[in-house]
């Protein structure tokens, strides 16, 4: 479904992507591992179209089209999510109407009638119950005042909604408690299947202990360095990133 | 003097008569003295400090018609204008120009309770009304010396002590007619001691021609008695409003005005609130949507005369196009007004390089036991937040849209009226989705 070839992408003139070859088909999870800065949420960022990120060179196709050249609420309709490292507080905007715009217009893409307010409200609740997220939360502006577990929930939650087919969870484990870690966890194995795919991307091997990796990449210095089964994973653990990038350097 | 002033008070002395004729005594009375501070500082161009981003004078160049006759222009005001707040059981008054047209009152109003035209009121209740008319207005701003002027009519509201009107008041403005024309338009409002109103008072324009606004309102609000204002501006690019009002406050009354400036031409709104006796509470806030090349000018004065006293201080700004805004907040802390709690916060949007923002937040604090705050910021929308939304499929002019109207949503919560505050975020969206471009209540327009 997905296939980057060569990819390189800067911030204000800085190069932090420097060729990225990947490679992603229907039913697989892809965790993409690394110290920090070596370009992990940049990658998260190019893909799903952040506009603030400069692709400079390679591209990026899924399922046969050109990723790189649609607009971020185009990639989202064709089917990429990207739940957020750090999701935005959007005050004065509530979760029901984010939520019904999202969906709408994602139907409108697809020819698809607006749902009825009853339809919405009743999926509205079922996705919820994945993620255990409070009925209060959803009456709320989005995210505002959520709590650190409360948004990571709550992007599993829109992941539910939309029903992406390629999923990319940028440090979902990030200040995550084990009991949010679980419940995050489960609501993604949930809506797993062989019709959709998922990139993990991680610091910590914690989390793929829940969500199981078929496929493990180093990132390093804008570059995927190494690749391997989950192994790989369990090997960064236990020996960190050092050996890693004294292979590289050298 | 500048030449702007000439023309009117020529009309006026040449007319007199006229003016005097088909106006009761109690407005006459003042008309001399009004006349002489409009001779003496003409009308404020941008040489006055609290003019300074507004020439208002401009405003009142072309020569408007004055109904000094009062000849009847509507014939049948409620064929052309209904009320388009959905489930609003409120009392409506409509205003063609200045003058009160007869609207069916299904209910009584409590014992007491005067609410009628302020010639009428002049007629049967002259001394309450000379009691206050011309008290809090300040004849030093020449817009409200030249209202002063001319004024023949508009609306009064006396509330007697210790009385609720339960059902918000409506007062609708409409500018109509065939010719360009002016409304000098007066607002006398009373509440005794205890006594509490929701006022709402809509400006409509409902034809293409120019027109010129000039209200000045007078507010007296006794000892805790509950006072909410909210004055809502929805006209054409080719209205000119100048509008002030003057608030008195006595000891514990609690005061909320809003001000609310949908759609216009150019507009300058004069906020004086004066907190006269201890513990008065007062919430002046507004918001303005602006594009083209309309024009805002926000002018506030909260004067802090006694101890504990809270006031609270909130105005909103989009603007977008070449559209210029103006917020000017002064607050005045007098000696002895020990306790004062005064905020202010003035935030603004600029979608374009061409649209500009005027900020200027005026303190002076004279006591020493206080607490004051002022903050104001100018941006644009949020990136990270355009992203976010975009991520999940909203198409940046929806995610744009959502945003401002989150923007102002702090403003509208003001509102102490549920059916109010639920349709100004739906007229707030609409004017965001470029579909409020004439007054949704009318049926010409429709």
């Amino acid at each position: 479904m997905l296939i980057i070839k060569n990819l390189h992408a800067a911030i204000n003139g800085k190069e932090i992507l420097k060729g990225i070859d990947l490679t992603v088909k229907p039913g697989e999870v892809h965790a993409i591992m690394g110290p920090n800065g070596s370009g992990k949420s940049t990658l998260s960022s190019v893909l799903a179209g952040n506009p603030a990120f400069e692709v400079t060179d390679g591209s990026v196709e899924f399922y046969g089209k050109d990723l790189l050249a649609m607009s971020p609420e185009d990639r989202s309709h064709e089917g990429i999510f990207l739940s957020f490292q750090y999701p935005v507080e959007i005050p004065g905007v509530s979760m029901v109407n984010f939520m019904r715009a999202a969906i709408n217009a994602q139907r409108k893409y697809r020819n698809e009638e607006p749902l009825s307010a009853t339809d919405f409200l009743k999926m509205m609740r079922e996705k919820r119950a994945i993620v255990e997220l409070d009925n209060k939360l959803a009456g709320r502006s989005v995210n505002e005042g959520f709590s650190g577990g409360e948004k990571k929930r709550n992007e599993i939650f829109q992941m539910a909604m939309l029903q992406p087919r390629l999923s990319i969870l940028d440090e979902t484990d990030s200040g995550l408690d084990i009991d949010a870690l679980r419940i995050v966890s489960q609501g993604v194995n949930q809506l797993k299947s062989d019709q959709n795919a998922t990139i993990v991307i991680t610091h910590y091997q914690r989390l793929l202990d829940y969500i199981a990796p078929d496929f493990v990449h180093v990132l390093y210095k804008g570059r995927i360095v190494k690749s391997g089964g989950p192994e790989l994973a369990l090997e960064l653990e236990e020996k960190g990133y050092e050996w890693i990038k004294k292979e590289v350097d050298d | 003097m500048n030449n702007a002033a000439r023309q009117y008070i020529d009309l006026l002395q040449e007319n007199r008569a006229l003016f005097d004729e088909h106006a009761a005594p109690v407005l006459n009375a003042l008309r001399d003295e009004a006349l002489t501070a409009l001779k003496q500082n003409g009308l404020p161009d941008k040489s006055r400090e609290e003019f300074l981003h507004t020439d208002v004078s401009q405003f009142f160049v072309p020569d408007y018609g004055v109904n000094a006759a009062r000849v009847n222009r509507v014939n049948n005001p409620q064929e052309i204008f209904r009320c388009d707040v959905p489930d609003l059981k409120s009392r409506l008054f409509l205003l063609a120009g200045d003058t009160l047209c007869p609207t069916p009152q299904p209910r009584q109003l409590p014992h007491g309770v005067i609410a009628c035209s302020l010639r009428e009121a002049a007629l049967t209740h002259p001394d309450l009304v000379a009691r206050h008319y011309g008290q809090a207005a300040r004849l030093d701003d020449g817009t409200t010396a030249l209202n002063t002027a001319l004024a023949q009519d508009g609306f009064f509201l006396y509330v007697p002590q210790n009385t609720t009107i339960e059902e918000p008041l409506q007062l609708v403005n409409i500018m109509h007619g065939k010719q360009d024309f002016m409304a000098v338009r007066r607002l006398l409002i009373v509440l005794e001691a205890g006594a509490q109103v929701r006022l709402l008072s809509c400006d409509h324009t409902l034809d293409k021609g120019k027109f010129l606004v000039s209200q000045v309102a007078e507010i007296f609000i006794g000892e805790n008695a509950v006072f909410d204002y909210y004055d809502l501006e929805e006209s054409t690019l080719e209205t000119r409003r100048v509008s002030s009002a003057f608030i008195h406050q006595a000891a514990g009354s609690n005061v909320l005005v809003n001000g609310i400036t949908l759609h216009n031409g150019c507009t300058r709104n004069n906020y004086y609130v004066s907190l006269d006796g201890e513990g008065a509470e007062t919430r002046l806030c507004g918001m303005a949507v602006a594009d083209k090349r309309q024009v805002i000018d926000n002018y506030t004065f909260i004067d802090h005369r006694a101890p504990q006293c809270t006031s609270n201080e909130l105005f909103k700004y989009v603007l977008d196009d070449m559209a210029t805004g103006v917020f000017n907040g002064r607050i005045l802390v007098r000696q002895g007004a020990q306790k004062t709690s005064a905020m202010q916060t003035n935030r603004n949007l600029c979608s374009t390089k061409e649209a500009h923002i005027y900020t200027q937040p005026q303190l002076e604090i004279y006591a020493d036991d206080v607490k004051c705050s002022h903050g104001a910021t100018v941006g644009q929308l949020d990136n990270n937040a355009l992203f976010y939304m975009r991520s999940r499929g909203i198409p940046e002019a929806e995610a744009r849209t959502l945003l401002r109207v989150a923007f102002t949503h702090d403003v509208i919560d003001m509102v102490r009226i549920e059916e109010l505050k639920e349709r100004l975020r739906q007229l707030v969206e609409k004017r965001f989705r470029g579909t409020l471009d004439k007054c949704a209540g009318c049926r010409i327009c429709q």
